[in-house]
């Protein structure tokens, strides 16, 4: 505008034109309504796969129930965990988009806090009898480096082996299998091959599409038997680069897919092949043994995805072994998920609320039977409902002595994300494995700021 | 505008007046958020990890230059663009529109409703058509069976070429529609004059009708490189960017980067010399465009 325009027309031009501005940039979330607790959580890619969803909607009656006049937003997103998180994070980047609470990984949160993201919950727990009841390991998993807590988890998760006793016999192999090294889970594989054709011998996910799921269960969980902290030293505070057990567990993942025991690679590194071996390789006895996760049953109980009642008679656990059988001997990893109030949600005292309802300990124990989680409450652990609720939930929960938790910092999203390239190079055979721990060691380098050590 | 030498300098400020709300608008939502692109850019953004970003200058771009991934995506970015756009596209649209020419009428009406079909598909639910006809059970390998040829799985060992060939499914019909208005210009007594003169099919096709559309080629071919340097959601729906990086094209490496490393500022880097790459094939066409028949 040239100053000597007359003024006259300038206001009401400048008054519309502000006022199509704050128009076009509304649709956000109800900012300002204090009634209404919007949570968002991750809704399975599988249609069929709906307990997380039935079991909030039964919180969210409850909660509406009990506090007249309030009332629940549940906004699920249903997409590959990579792509919720991303998502939530951008949600949570505005006080308009932001939701009053949401379900975050404990592998993702120290990340998120380090953004910003979330709200420190101390003050709530302090007030909250039932914080007692939370196991030590349980109530650190979403404690950041300043020491205060951002999340309550709600229930966690073991790994060990699934295998199939049918095909088991098929091959000639054990029923009560335990494997005491690497070795001899990849010969149990190599048998089924030989005596069982037509049968995926043993899975481990991979690649970069199955994201976490492949760091966490495949690697990880070879990894971690390899040594003490193969991934990141606490006490040097420093990531670990060059280790030779990084490139020994990318050996083992290289030695599955090179000699065709895992399922056909296209298979494995796409996104859903979690889904698959839940609902198809098991059930369809495709598939003989795959390093999975302590609430793989919840796939075929009542309401499940994939009924399936022979799984209990069909499938059994052995440990995961450590690379030679060092001590102790049994690996396991552990994760779990949270939930938590972000920074900008619009009525977080209602969000707290609601997270009381949720983690009420009759819904406690409700959850960690429908989503076969491993219980992070004393009560919760000790209630016979809890511990008859699944065949294999003792074995899983014997686990917890063994297992290991991911270091909870806030780039080990970024390492994982590195970690899943790496498994993708060797598993596609681009790579081999000390080629691929060698671009892993110079990503890292990047990621961490050049705080590494070398082992 | 001006009609006479009287307009005072006040008068013609008046003018701005109308244009006001629309500058404004135009500011706010579009030099905005693109000045704030570029500014991001040059900083250290992340969408998690790291609460404040700072000015790091050419960082990201030094960054993009060492690294083997960025380089690998300018080249599959390339492959793509040359192999779906300038020859795909382009040479298979003026391939139907010449044949339509001389087709009879219910031939033309049924491939044109067929090539302008999947043209109008969403892109998303195109890419899933195409992801369920190159996968390893899909209707390719099945047909290929069928004929008693070796079937493959053609997103794990050609996934360029399968997303290459996607986007030419999905893209001919544009090339086709303008070239049939070109052709359609090129008038008959030349081509006839021509064609008594005893010149064959492709001395008329070179001599004659060639440099009579050179403009439309020039302009199809601009729109298609720049609509397909940026395909993403094909590309992602069908391979991920993989297996491995072996189908990531630079907006795939840009959102993994930004989105799935979380390194917001590095890949708005990677956007903005995306869009450099893009220049170039604009100016490249923009040459070739000012030569005179």
């Amino acid at each position: 505008m040239r100053p000597n325009a007359p003024p006259t027309l300038a206001p009401p031009v400048l008054a519309l034109a502000l006022g199509l501005v704050l128009t076009a940039c509304g649709g956000g979330s109800g900012a300002g309504d204090t009634n209404t607790v919007e949570v968002v959580y991750n809704r399975s890619t599988d249609n069929n796969i709906r307990f997380k969803d039935a079991f909030l909607e039964s919180v969210k009656k409850e909660f509406e129930k009990a506090h007249p006049g309030k009332t629940v937003k549940l906004i699920p997103v249903q997409a590959p965990d990579n792509d919720y998180a991303t998502k939530a994070q951008q949600m949570m980047r505005s006080p308009k988009t932001a939701p009053d609470l949401v379900y975050e990984d404990t592998f993702r949160i120290n990340s998120d806090i380090k953004a910003g993201y979330l709200k420190p919950l101390d003050d709530y727990l302090a007030k909250w009898d039932a914080w007692d009841q939370f196991v030590d390991t349980a109530r650190a998993a979403a404690k950041a480096e300043d020491g205060k807590t951002y999340g309550v988890p709600d229930g966690t998760d073991t790994r060990g082996l699934w295998y199939n006793k049918e095909i088991f016999a098929k091959a000639g192999l054990p029923a009560d299998w335990r494997p005491r090294n690497w070795n001899e889970v990849l010969d149990a594989a190599r048998t089924v091959k030989r005596e069982v054709p037509g049968v995926i011998p043993l899975n481990v996910y991979t690649g970069k599409g199955p994201g976490e799921a492949a760091v966490m269960q495949g690697f990880e969980m070879l990894l971690y038997g390899t040594g003490a902290d193969p991934l990141y030293d606490p006490a040097a505070k420093k990531w670990v680069a060059g280790g030779k057990g990084f490139q020994d567990a990318l050996g083992f993942v290289r030695t599955v897919y090179g000699e065709k025991l895992g399922p056909d690679v296209s298979d494995a590194l796409d996104p859903n092949v979690g889904t698959r071996v839940a609902t198809e390789f098991f059930p369809e006895g495709k598939l003989a043994i795959s390093l999975d996760g302590s609430w793989m049953g919840q796939n075929w109980i009542n309401k499940g995805p994939k009924e399936w009642p022979a799984w209990e008679k069909d499938l059994a656990q052995a440990p995961m072994p450590t690379q030679h059988g060092q001590a102790p001997g049994k690996v396991s990893m552990s994760g779990g998920w949270t939930w938590a109030i972000p920074q900008k949600a619009n009525n977080p005292d209602l969000a707290w609320e609601f997270l009381k309802t949720l983690q009420s300990r009759e819904n406690a124990v409700r959850w960690d039977v429908v989503g076969a989680q491993i219980a992070v409450r004393k009560d919760v652990a000790a209630d016979p409902r809890y511990l008859s609720s699944m065949p294999g939930i003792r074995f899983f929960t014997q686990l917890v002595p063994y297992t290991h938790y991911r270091p909870a910092l806030p780039v080990y999203p970024q390492v994982s994300t590195a970690i899943g390239e790496a498994m993708e190079k060797v598993t596609t055979g681009d790579a081999s494995p000390a080629a691929a721990a060698k671009a892993y060691d110079e990503q890292l380098r990047t990621i961490a700021d050049g705080a590494v050590v070398e082992k | 505008m001006s009609r006479d030498s009287r307009d005072s300098r006040g008068a013609r400020a008046w003018r701005w007046v109308p244009l006001t709300p629309a500058t404004l608008l135009l500011l706010l939502f579009l030099a905005g958020p693109i000045g704030y692109c570029v500014w991001i850019a040059f900083t250290d953004t992340q969408l998690t990890g790291a609460s404040g970003s700072h000015f790091v200058g050419l960082d990201n771009f030094r960054r993009a230059f060492a690294d083997e991934d960025f380089r690998n995506a300018v080249w599959l970015t390339l492959v793509f663009t040359v192999v779906s756009a300038v020859l795909g596209q382009n040479t298979l649209g003026l391939a139907l529109a010449g044949l339509m020419r001389a087709a009879s009428r219910p031939v033309r009406t049924l491939t044109g409703a067929l090539v302008i079909t999947a043209w109008v598909l969403p892109e998303i639910v195109a890419a899933f058509l195409l992801y369920a006809f190159f996968r390893r059970e899909g209707t390719l390998n099945a047909v290929l069976d069928w004929l008693h040829l070796p079937s493959q799985n053609w997103l794990f060992t050609l996934p360029i070429l399968a997303v290459s060939f996607a986007n030419v499914w999905r893209g001919t019909a544009f090339s086709m529609l303008i070239y049939s208005a070109a052709l359609a210009e090129v008038p008959r007594d030349v081509t006839e004059a021509a064609e008594v003169d005893g010149a064959g099919g492709v001395r008329r096709l070179r001599y004659i009708t060639l440099p009579m559309i050179r403009r439309s080629i020039g302009t199809t071919l601009m729109l298609n490189t720049l609509s397909t340097l940026s395909v993403f959601g094909l590309i992602w729906a069908m391979t991920r960017g993989g297996p491995g990086n072996r189908s990531q094209t630079l907006p795939v490496f840009m959102y993994d980067q930004a989105f799935l490393k979380s390194l917001i500022g590095y890949g708005t880097a990677v956007a903005l010399l995306l869009l450099l790459v893009g220049s170039l094939f604009s100016v490249v066409y923009l040459r070739l465009l000012k030569v005179e028949v």
